[in-house]
Parts: C-alpha cells; sequence; structure tokens
C-alpha cells in the first residue's frame, strides 16, 4: 500500500502547492525589483534570493541598503523578521526526526511560511491511522518546498530582469509594503495580535519621525526593530491581561 | 536610492543573514531528542512577531515622507465651500488595498488594488 502511495504523495503536493505557487509570484517579482532598484547587481539580487530565501527579510534588507542604514541594523532586522521560523522548526521538527542529517539540512534550508503551513497540515490529517511514513513525509515536503523554492528564484530573476527598465514614476516601490500589507491583515486575527500590530505600527512611525538628538528618527533605521519589540510586547501583555486561560491553551 | 555599500558589504551581509536564518530554521530540526519543544512562552511570543513586524514595515511606508508623518487620507477644505482632496496618496491607496486584502484574502489581488488606485490619483485625480 505504502509504495502505491509514493506518486500519489507527489500528486497531492502538487495539487496543494499550486494556487499557493501563484500567489507567491507578485511578492517574487517584487523582491527582484526592489533589490535592483536599491542598487543591487543582478548577481547580489540572485544571490540574496538564494541564500536567504525569506521574502519578507530580503524585502526590508533591500530596503535599508537603499537607504545605506548601518550594516548591522540590516542584519538585526533580517532576524527578527525571520525569528517566526523558530516557531515552525520546532513545530515541525518531530517531523523530521527520522530523516537522515542531509534531508534534515535541505528541508530546513526550504523552510519558509506556506511549506510549514502545507505540511504540518498534511501531517496531522486525521484518518490516516499513525499518519504518513517517513518516506512520504519526506517526498510531501520537499515536493511541496521545492516548487516554492523555483517559482521564488524565477520570478526574483524576472524582476530582476525587469528592474531597471520601469520607469520612475510607476511607483513600483510602493508594491513592497503592499506585500507586507496582504500578510499583515490575515496576521491580525484577534485582540492581543491587533496590539501587536498597532503597537508596531505606531512605534516604527514614532522610530522615523520623532526628533532625537538633534536629528529625524532614531539613529541607524532602528525604527523597525523598535516596533517590532514594542508590538511583540504589547500582544504579550494583552493576552495576559485577557483572556489568559484560552491563550495558554492555544499555545500549546 | 541606490545603495551607496560595495559588493564586499552587500555580499557580507547578505551571507551573514544568509547564515544567521538558517541557524534559526534548522534549530529545533536539529536538536529535536535534546530540546523537545519551545519554551511555551517563548513560543507563545512568537505568534506576535508576524502582526508586528509586518505592521512596523508597512505602516511607516504608508504615512512617513521625508521624516514627517501624514495621516489624513483626504484633506476637506470649507473655506471655498465643500472641497475634498487626496491628502496623502500612499495611505488612501494603502486603505483601499487593506480592504482588499481583508476580503480576498489574495496578496495579487491586494497589489494590483493598491497599484491601480495610486495610479489613479497620481494620473488621473
Amino acid at each position: 500500500m505504502s509504495s502505491s502511495r509514493l506518486p500519489s504523495e507527489v500528486r497531492r503536493a502538487v495539487r496543494d502547492v499550486s494556487p499557493i505557487l501563484l500567489g507567491i509570484v507578485p511578492f517574487g517579482l517584487v523582491s527582484g525589483v526592489a533589490a535592483v532598484e536599491a542598487g543591487l547587481s543582478p548577481l547580489q539580487a540572485v544571490g540574496l534570493s538564494v541564500v536567504v530565501f525569506a521574502g519578507a527579510s530580503q524585502l526590508a534588507m533591500v530596503d535599508l541598503l537603499g537607504r545605506n542604514a548601518e550594516l548591522v541594523v540590516v542584519f538585526l532586522t533580517a532576524v527578527v523578521i525571520n525569528l517566526r521560523m523558530l516557531m515552525y522548526s520546532a513545530s515541525i521538527a518531530p517531523y523530521f526526526r527520522d530523516f537522515r542529517t542531509r534531508w534534515k539540512t535541505v528541508s530546513s534550508y526550504l523552510l519558509v511560511d506556506q511549506a510549514y503551513a502545507l505540511a504540518i497540515a498534511r501531517y496531522n490529517e486525521p484518518g490516516d491511522g499513525d499518519g504518513p511514513t517517513k518516506r512520504e513525509r519526506r517526498i510531501y515536503y520537499l515536493t511541496v518546498a521545492f516548487s516554492l523554492w523555483s517559482v521564488w528564484q524565477v520570478c526574483a530573476i524576472v524582476g530582476i530582469a525587469l528592474g531597471a527598465g520601469v520607469p520612475q514614476s510607476w511607483g513600483l516601490e510602493f508594491a513592497v509594503p503592499l506585500v507586507f500589507l496582504a500578510l499583515l491583515v490575515p496576521a491580525v486575527s484577534n485582540r492581543p495580535s491587533l496590539a501587536a500590530a498597532v503597537v508596531g505600527g505606531g512605534v516604527a512611525v514614532a522610530g522615523e519621525v520623532v526628533p532625537v538628538a538633534g536629528g529625524t528618527g532614531l539613529p541607524f533605521n532602528l525604527g523597525l526593530v523598535a516596533g517590532a519589540v514594542a508590538g511583540v510586547l504589547a500582544g504579550v501583555v494583552v493576552s495576559a491581561l485577557g483572556d489568559t486561560a484560552v491563550t495558554t491553551e492555544a499555545s500549546h | 536610492m541606490p545603495t551607496d555599500y560595495g559588493p564586499v558589504a552587500i555580499w557580507g551581509v547578505v551571507l551573514a543573514v544568509g547564515v544567521a536564518t538558517f541557524a534559526i530554521r534548522a534549530s529545533f530540526v536539529y536538536l529535536f531528542g535534546r530540546v523537545d519543544t519551545v519554551p511555551p512562552r517563548l513560543n507563545h511570543a512568537l505568534r506576535f512577531v508576524p502582526p508586528a513586524v509586518f505592521a512596523a514595515l508597512v505602516v511607516p511606508s504608508l504615512v512617513v515622507t521625508d521624516g514627517s508623518a501624514t495621516f489624513a487620507p483626504v484633506t476637506l477644505s470649507l473655506s471655498e465651500g465643500f472641497a475634498l482632496s487626496v491628502g496623502n496618496e500612499r495611505l488612501l491607496a494603502g486603505l483601499v488595498a487593506a480592504a482588499v486584502a481583508w476580503v480576498a484574502e489574495d496578496v495579487f489581488a491586494t497589489i494590483a488594488a493598491g497599484m491601480v488606485t495610486l495610479w489613479l490619483l497620481r494620473f488621473v485625480v
């Protein structure tokens, strides 16, 4: 039975990931365009996309590099944005525990929001007895994750090629906050996450406009990191003040 | 807004972020067995990273221009009768895009709505 299910695992993965692939196309394009507009060479832009392979942090890095922020701040900002993957790593680790080291390495490198979400949904599907076997888990995950990786890189390269040719007056750089907006809206799902967003956004704005030490805004473009930290704290505080029982239940 | 950084600085920061991001992704996958789960309190706090970070990325780019914030998407003038004009065009376009994101939950539709609104405000209105 398990051998006849192998090709079907690939087919399932492709079927599940297809609509998501369509969704990452504009995000990938924007990442390429933005990198070139910030002054990265095409090779550096491809390098960023392959080495980091995490869209939100790539866009933030490119934005900060374009504004000549301190490199430490560029690094710190990207790490803060990618911290959420710690959660994915912990959550998916039990399903990868029996993989060979090399597959653990490849799977970790490919761990992005969408791959995590699809794989966890597949592994936790009810009515499968013991759930998918090791081989099925590996094949499903790698098919999903590698499809996402390939489409992301192709779109980034197309974006990099287009980048230089788009007129400035089109304001294409505005697509970057729009991508984040599309990620933000579904992330705000209850009162604590709303508090995290409001405080995070408010502190980030204050960090850019409040006069500090003779200049405008926090030094070294630290507004984003300050906003992120304040927002997370606000989320924790509001959820502690509110339905304590419900949130501790949900965190397991 | 081209960067003044040279290739060494750019490659350096790309590699550093790449290594750090891989370490985050691989952390529990490698450690599993020795460390079973993220401490619950840390896991709980990490849930708020996406809304906090995405808002901190979005809001300044909608309201901040050259170091000052503009929170009015439209401006109302009562001096010569009743006149409504575009205030902050990026904020207005962002609000339209947010509404579309909320209803459609689709990245492509959100980008399209925001860009088209911006172009209408910039080239038509």
